[in-house]
């Protein structure tokens, strides 16, 4: 097959960036009312069934209502950091999922309607390939405080405040056992990009990292939840202590953003843990991994995802939340050390076999 | 045919004579006890007023005497009375676990100068007592540490119970202090309002605090947002009238107020109420104290985050109101008591329905206990957090699975058994470190054993009348009120008149869901009380908390507030 000319290259690039992007904030709203629904059922009550069938459209109305609320700044607020949080936070939220691959390359089909060039070719679902993804991922993740911080400060409101600095100390605190749990999966796959940490996993159920890397997988999981700022880690926005944390302030379409963020972030650390530890697209049997000719790849994803997603909802359905000088104690006495002790000992066993 | 004056044989009625008492107060007080009485078992012992906080350490500190749970304080005005030479009259509750006694201990004021020495120095829980004798009667406090208007607003004038305040007085709030907390100039501290509306201020409370950090260095609560003044109201009522008020006390187990009230007026007149319809009130009562605890472990660990348990244990709840719907009509303001009995009687279903829920209540506390007690986040957010000793419980007054929580094995319903509740085997659950974990524990257990009551009253449920026979008490028969003229005037005479009781003071005690709740009603001998003193157990319980969260985080802060289980409508009156 021909090589691409860079604006073929940049056409495909940006249909893949709009499809992702779309695909993501549909996912969003979707998973809001499959929370609601789901934590409603461990709860023994309905949830939101009133709205089209089953309650379907709830989102569409949230979306609506959230539209047409008064965008309402308080009076002592930094009006212009106040804006412009929840726009950090949705960008870095989005910037993450760039480097990200979702599933193996997908072929174009043969239509007429296609341009020559695109029929019957392979599209790779990844953005952008990186050298660096990991690093990358890191960078950006870290970024992602920066619009809850300003939003906690900019509210001028105590409650936000207290909000916004207990996200920052448990972000940087998790970040590091978040990218530590990282290593292990890399050093097995000799690269830095995540394509081929997913390929090294390839074979079968044995060769996924969250079996042979399971204290990584776990260290993962657990930081993984504090950096969104899902239950038992919600301290940032515990509205049971802080009203709502950094957020207490926010209505309209700016709570809804930071919303957005939150959950975008809940699914890019459920794709992340799908393709760190669980094989990405690949079946936990070779003989899954494709039904009547058709590769089942992208399902595999699904699954994975969809499982870890539900994962979060039922922990919130569940737990209680620690309280912050237990979450710093975790953090740093119990994942990072642990996170440490696994490096060595997964590079130590590297060695002893490749001696 | 008016009601005896002297006290009939009453099992609330300590074996051990007051003589002893009486004799170590003059012994060591010499000059200083006016006068001693009893009136249907209560000891009551008056004092000058120079010699009331020597009393007080006394009863505390004697041996023999040992007195040394804080019950309640409170202030009556006998303005108006001929029996009293002194227009006020201070008066003290305390209680001997050791002994198993009561004793009040009052002092008369002049109307000129209306002062007394602080009792805060011999019990912590004084405090706030005395602000609000302060705050609705205008007695100061010599020494009292912040002596401040507790109830009502600070730009309020005069002092609401009173009784030549003029009711019909209207107040525009004017401004209030910023600050209730008195923080040091120096201070880098931030000050943090939590409350009144919070997520986890259940009910209207505020406390102000001073944090470093997530760090509380100070803490100082506020509250009277939800007064009404429940006490003002019940001086111009009759005692039946009374009934639906005290439902909106604790609104949560709202059927043991009434059920203390009743006790408390029976006990005044001198009556009892007959065996049916004390069983069936035993049986409510402690449904309500299973639904309160529900309450209260439910929105305690919603507060900690955890949402589930919250709507699991709920499910009983609902099965509980329908036995009270059922029994009266109303689920929440249920008015079912009625002095000397019960308004009507139980339903034909009424064993079926409380067996439903029995068995809801045992399923959901089964399932919250799988879900909680040995959760180990749940229990590293209760565990050493918000401890109180047993010394300081007693000092601060606090009663019911609080205190039995800090390992004092205080109950009503043993010590002092009313309803009919000696016949009935059950355990009293105690803590042994007095954190909010322990507080927790004797909840649950509590809820098990209340449900062992109520089985076993369910299967000796007497039959007969659920109202006392007694044409002073009881309204005759509707029937009969038709049908014959001797009921018609029964009926006319009771509406009109009310119920006459003989004029005295009683102290009326029950185990309500947070502890004692108590009603101290002075009765002059006509259809309204002159006076009626409830003591809130929440009230006490509150008052610690300051104390348990200062030196604390605020996420402590909110995990020891739900496990205080503070009810707003009984806290403000």
């Amino acid at each position: 097959m021909t090589a691409l000319t860079w604006p073929q290259e940049l056409a495909i690039r940006s249909a893949l960036a709009l499809t992702v992007v779309a695909f993501l904030l549909g996912l969003f709203s979707v998973m809001t009312y499959i929370e609601r629904r789901l934590l409603a059922f461990m709860q023994f009550r309905l949830g939101p069934n009133r709205t089209g069938p089953l309650g379907l459209f709830q989102p569409v109305a949230d979306g609506i209502k959230l539209f047409f609320k008064e965008e309402f700044v308080p009076q002592a607020a930094n009006r212009w950091a106040f804006i412009a949080a929840p726009a950090v936070a949705i960008t870095t939220a989005l910037m993450a999922v760039a480097v990200i691959p979702y599933g193996g390359a997908v072929t174009m089909p043969r239509f007429d309607l296609l341009p020559e060039w695109l029929r019957g070719r392979p599209i790779p679902l990844q953005i952008a390939h990186l050298d660096v993804g990991v690093l990358y991922l890191f960078a950006v993740s870290t970024l992602g405080v920066y619009g809850i911080v300003l939003a906690g400060w900019s509210a001028n409101n105590k409650w936000s405040l207290i909000g916004a600095l207990r996200s920052s100390a448990q972000m940087f605190s998790y970040e590091l056992a978040l990218g530590l749990s990282w290593v292990g999966p890399i050093l097995l796959a000799e690269s830095l990009r995540i394509e081929d940490i997913v390929a090294c996993q390839a074979g079968g159920i044995h060769r996924w990292n969250a079996i042979i890397q399971l204290p990584a997988f776990m260290i993962y999981l657990f930081a993984a939840t504090a950096e969104v700022g899902r239950l038992p880690f919600d301290l940032p926005e515990a509205e049971a202590e802080l009203v709502a944390g950094f957020h207490t302030e926010y209505a309209s379409m700016k709570f809804a953003l930071l919303q957005m963020a939150e959950y975008v972030n809940m699914i890019t650390v459920s794709v992340l843990a799908t393709d760190f530890f669980l094989g990405g697209w690949h079946a936990p049997l070779v003989s899954l991994q494709s039904a009547a000719g058709v590769n089942l790849g992208l399902l595999w994803f699904g699954g994975k995802t969809g499982a870890l997603l539900f994962l979060f909802i039922w922990l919130r359905g569940t737990l209680p939340r620690l309280r912050y000088d237990q979450l710093m104690r975790f953090g740093w006495k119990v994942l990072v050390p642990a996170a440490v002790m696994h490096i060595l000992g997964t590079a130590a066993v590297i060695l002893w076999l490749t001696r | 045919m008016p009601f005896p004056d002297s006290a009939l044989s009453d099992s609330q009625r300590s074996d051990r004579p007051p003589s002893s008492i009486a004799g170590i107060m003059h012994a060591n007080l010499p000059g200083g006890v006016v006068m001693i009485r009893e009136f249907r078992g209560d000891l009551s012992i008056t004092v000058k007023r120079e010699t009331w906080a020597a009393a007080a350490v006394l009863l505390r500190d004697h041996l023999d005497c040992d007195f040394k749970l804080f019950l309640d304080l409170c202030a009556v005005d006998r303005q108006g009375r001929v029996d009293r030479s002194e227009r006020f009259e201070i008066v003290l509750h305390l209680y001997s676990v050791s002994t198993k006694r009561h004793i009040r201990v009052t002092t008369p004021l002049p109307e000129s100068d209306p002062r007394l020495d602080t009792l805060t120095k011999v019990f912590k829980g004084a405090n706030w007592f005395e602000r609000e004798a302060y705050d609705l009667f205008g007695i100061v406090f010599r020494g009292h540490p912040n002596l401040k208007r507790i109830l009502t607003h600070e730009s309020f004038v005069g002092h609401p119970m009173r009784k030549d305040y003029p009711t019909a007085r209207r107040h525009a709030p004017g401004k209030c202090a910023e600050r209730v907390l008195d923080v040091p100039q120096d201070s880098q501290g931030m000050v943090v309002n939590l409350g009144p509306s919070h997520p986890s201020m259940h009910g209207t409370f505020r406390v102000q605090l001073l944090l470093d950090g997530e760090t509380i260095v100070d803490a100082a609560p506020d509250l009277g947002y939800m007064h009404r003044n429940f006490e003002k109201m019940a001086e111009a009522r009759t005692y039946w009238q009374i009934i639906p008020y005290t439902d909106r006390l604790n609104y949560c187990s709202p059927f043991m107020n009434g059920h203390g009230w009743a006790l408390a007026v029976e006990k005044l007149l001198g009556i009892k109420a007959p065996p049916r319809a004390e069983a069936v009130r035993v049986v409510l009562s402690e449904l309500s104290r299973v639904m309160d605890h529900i309450v209260c472990i439910g929105a305690n660990v919603v507060d900690l985050g955890a949402i589930t348990p919250f709507f699991v244990t709920f499910r009983a709840r609902e099965a509980i109101y329908d036995v009270l719907e059922a029994c009266c009509g109303a689920r929440l303001t249920v008015s079912y008591v009625r002095i000397g009995g019960l308004a009507q009687d139980v339903p034909e279903d009424f064993d079926a329905l409380c067996r439903k829920a029995i068995s809801a209540a045992r399923e959901v506390i089964d399932q919250a206990d799988r879900l909680l007690t040995r959760n180990v986040i749940f229990v590293r957010r209760m565990r050493e957090v918000g401890v109180l000793s047993a010394d300081d419980a007693l000092s601060y007054g606090w009663t019911g699975p609080c205190l039995r929580g800090s390992g004092v094995a205080y109950d009503v319903r043993k010590n002092h058994p009313y309803s009919g509740y000696e016949q009935y085997d059950f355990d009293v659950p105690t803590g042994a470190v007095g954190d909010s974990f322990d507080r927790y524990l004797v909840r649950m257990e509590e809820m098990r054993q209340s449900l062992r009551i109520v089985e076993q009253a369910l299967a000796s449920l007497p039959g007969g009348p659920v109202i006392v026979d007694d044409k002073r008490v009881a309204l005759p028969p509707k029937s009969a009120v038709f049908e014959n003229i001797e009921a018609l005037m029964n009926h006319f005479k009771l509406v009109f008149e009310g119920i006459l009781p003989p004029a005295g003071e009683i102290y009326g005690y029950t185990e309500a869901a947070n502890g004692e709740l108590g009603y101290f009603v002075v009765s002059d001998g006509r259809k309204c009380p002159w006076r009626v003193k409830v003591r809130p157990p929440c009230f006490n319980l509150y008052q610690a908390y300051p104390r348990l969260i200062k030196g604390g985080m605020i996420a402590d802060a909110i995990a020891i507030i739900g496990g205080l289980n503070v009810i707003a409508g009984e806290l403000d009156r």
